[in-house]
């Protein structure tokens, strides 16, 4: 969907051969570069958007290698029932371990995995059912538009806290509840963005254009309109990424996320709170490890934002 | 996923495209604006057909009639008939398997009217993919060789450009070559080289009659470009106010004009024959509001043969035949025109009490 690729080196062989092929073919046209070349170059400029961007790719090998790097499991109590509770920071224990004797470092680990699946699955469908009802309200207008606006602002009305405790009553707490939760709640400002970009685009003429040469509604919405309308939809996506882990944070926090075992950031920060006084780090870790991974999308978030729009320059 | 029908044959040797009697305005906050109205023509196959007129008379929105393109263009009465059938009852369903595949239209801006996140080759293919349902390679070559058709050089690399890395008469050349993938019948081209530098107006539009012979279809041009309908055109309609002021062939309306204002229109651009240092004869005032026309001739405020009070401001003018061909003009003293010269004309608008500001607005052109 996106050409510009997120969490990944942008400057991939893909592009550097396209590169090399114009400029061996069609000398003349070398000046062309490729759009995603300059957007990564003006992207590097922005050193906190650079920073953000290699946490990421950093909490991302984590979450994907986490069996390699965590020395023990989510759950597992390396000293069984007599082990260390509540100890500090040490070699054996980096971060310590928590009040029923499990490794921190492990957990949080771990935890990554929880984060990012959650974030990136709630934020798709978020994406998906914003783009989906935006293109619609944006495209077709008239009662359409007010039906589907009405609704974005029902659902503005509703309390995403609220809800995710109703939805955690009826159908349990568990990981699958809380993307639900955070994906049905999330989709109101990409609706806004998309129906707002589908509303000025469809004024252009090569849109009119498209309709004249006899191209579907379908075609002339998703293939024609939607391309150019993404360059915002990727920056919301991008920070919407950030917000959803903080969400879900929050809504662990609040006991109506997954349960434990399950190594949630939030559900540490709220299993260490009443231990505040006497073992800060088992608050400390998991609120680092949430604090900077949100911070990180949302500093890419706004690196594009500026590298994706040459105007603002 | 074809959409590729034959919707219908042409039965007869009858005209390709025919409106009868159209009439079509817009609901707007300030009135009703009367764009189109009481026009008739018709355009046979391998005519170049020229719509000429000032801004807001009408040329783009009777053009754009024809396609359905105008959501808010309500058409009161009047027919538009393809190939024999009434585009006004099709579904649009149906139009779409009319647009771009039998009818085809080329817009004034070509930076505007290509998609700029795709690649050419791929606009260009598109038009095949979703009229004749063939794949994507097929529809890349397809669109290489519509490139080359309409003389892009070197169209294999080319086709994988975008928009923005084309010249303005390349990109031009690639709407054309989108335009004319599925070899429609009729090609309407709105004011085709407006947007392009001098230099290559001319190659645009050799390479666009070159295409049109190719693929045997019509042209219907709408241009302000007087030059350009003397050079290419086989018939001309002179529009006015959202009316026909005259139509007929190219000798006939340049050379044997029966109106006012077409003969104000060839006075207004400079000629080669003309004495040097001579002025241009402009033609006073502007266009008039379709909101508010004059009453009788729209003309009238503005023309220089009128005789007010009398027939000019009271009776509208119907199209008439003037000639012993199918010269027709709308001017309630076409006859007493027959041998004036733009001198003429020159003198009676220098002694003529014509104000510039005269009983005049600015025109609102609807936008679609």
């Amino acid at each position: 969907m996106t050409n510009i690729p997120i969490g990944s080196d942008p400057q991939s062989p893909n592009t550097e051969g396209r590169q090399v092929a114009l400029t061996g073919d069609v000398p003349e046209l070398a000046a062309a570069r490729p759009q995603r070349v300059d957007v990564w170059r003006r992207f590097k400029r922005n050193r906190l958007a650079v920073a953000g961007l290699i946490f990421i790719v950093f909490i991302c090998l984590v979450a994907v290698f986490a069996d390699v790097i965590a020395p023990y499991g989510y759950a597992e109590r390396p000293g069984g029932t007599a082990g260390a509770f509540r100890a500090q920071p040490s070699s054996d224990f980096w971060f310590g371990t928590d009040t029923i004797g499990r490794d921190m470092f492990s957990r949080i680990v771990y935890g990554a995995r929880v984060s990012l699946k959650i974030g990136l699955a709630a934020t798709s469908i978020a994406l998906f059912i914003g783009l989906v009802l935006g293109a619609v309200a944006g495209f077709f207008g008239g009662k359409i538009e007010t039906l589907i606006m009405r609704i974005t602002d029902i659902f503005l009305a509703i309390p995403y806290i609220v809800l995710a405790v109703a939805v955690a009553a009826v159908f349990g707490r568990s990981e699958n509840a809380i993307i639900l939760v955070l994906g049905l709640t999330g989709w109101l400002g990409v609706a806004r963005i998309v129906r707002s970009s589908f509303l000025s685009l469809k004024q252009l003429e090569y849109v009119e254009a498209a309709t004249a040469l006899g191209f579907g509604r379908a075609r002339i919405m998703f293939r024609h309109i939607l391309p150019n309308a993404l360059q915002p939809i990727i920056v919301y996506g991008t920070i919407a990424i950030g917000t959803t882990i903080l969400s879900e944070a929050a809504l662990s926090f609040l006991g109506v996320g997954p349960q434990d075992p399950t190594p949630a950031w939030g559900l540490m920060v709220a299993q260490g709170k009443g231990d505040l006084a006497n073992a800060a780090h088992l608050v400390f870790f998991p609120g680092a490890a949430v604090g900077l991974t949100v911070l990180s999308f949302v500093l890419v978030g706004d690196g594009l934002r500026d590298a994706l729009d040459p105007r603002l320059k | 996923m074809s959409r590729r029908r034959i919707l219908h044959e042409q039965k007869t040797d009858g005209p390709l495209l025919e409106i009868r009697n159209l009439r079509a305005h817009f609901d707007t906050d300030d009135g009703v604006v009367q764009a189109v109205d009481d026009v008739s023509f018709e355009i046979h196959r391998g005519e170049v057909f020229s719509v000429v007129g000032e801004s807001g008379s009408g040329k783009s929105v009777t053009a754009m009639s024809i396609l359905g393109l105008i959501p808010t263009l309500k058409v009161a009465s009047g027919e538009i008939l393809w190939k024999g059938e009434n585009l006004l009852e099709f579904s649009d369903e149906d139009m779409g398997a009319i647009r771009g595949n039998e009818i085809a239209m080329i817009f004034q801006d070509p930076l505007t009217a290509l998609n700029p996140v795709h690649t050419v080759g791929r606009q260009v293919g598109e038009m095949a993919r979703i009229h004749e349902g063939i794949n994507k390679k097929q529809a890349m070559a397809r669109a290489v060789e519509m490139l080359d058709l309409v003389g892009i050089p070197e169209p294999h690399k080319r086709a994988h450009q975008y928009p923005h890395e084309f010249s303005g008469g390349m990109r031009q050349r690639a709407m054309i070559a989108m335009a004319v993938t599925c070899k429609p019948d009729l090609l309407i081209a709105d004011e085709p080289t407006t947007a392009l530098d001098v230099t290559v107006q001319a190659q645009v539009l050799e390479a666009l009659v070159a295409i049109k012979d190719e693929i045997d279809s019509a042209i219907m041009l709408i241009t302000h470009d007087l030059g350009v309908v003397a050079g290419l055109s086989d018939k001309v309609m002179v529009m006015y106010a959202g009316r026909q002021a005259e139509v007929g062939t190219v000798d006939e309306v340049f050379y044997e004009t029966r109106h006012p204002y077409t003969l104000g229109l060839l006075g207004s651009i400079p000629r080669l024959e003309q004495e040097e240092g001579a002025p241009l004869i402009p033609i006073p005032g502007s266009p008039p509001s379709l909101i508010n026309r004059p009453s009788g001739c729209p003309f009238h405020p503005r023309c220089a043969f009128r005789e007010v009070p009398g027939r000019c401001d009271q009776e509208v003018p119907a199209l008439r035949p003037v000639g012993i061909t199918e010269h027709t003009a709308a001017c309630h003293f076409a006859e007493t025109l027959a041998g004036v010269t733009l001198d003429d004309l020159r003198a009676r608008i220098d002694q003529s009490e014509l104000d510039a500001d005269a009983d005049v607005e600015l025109v609102e052109e609807p936008q679609p």
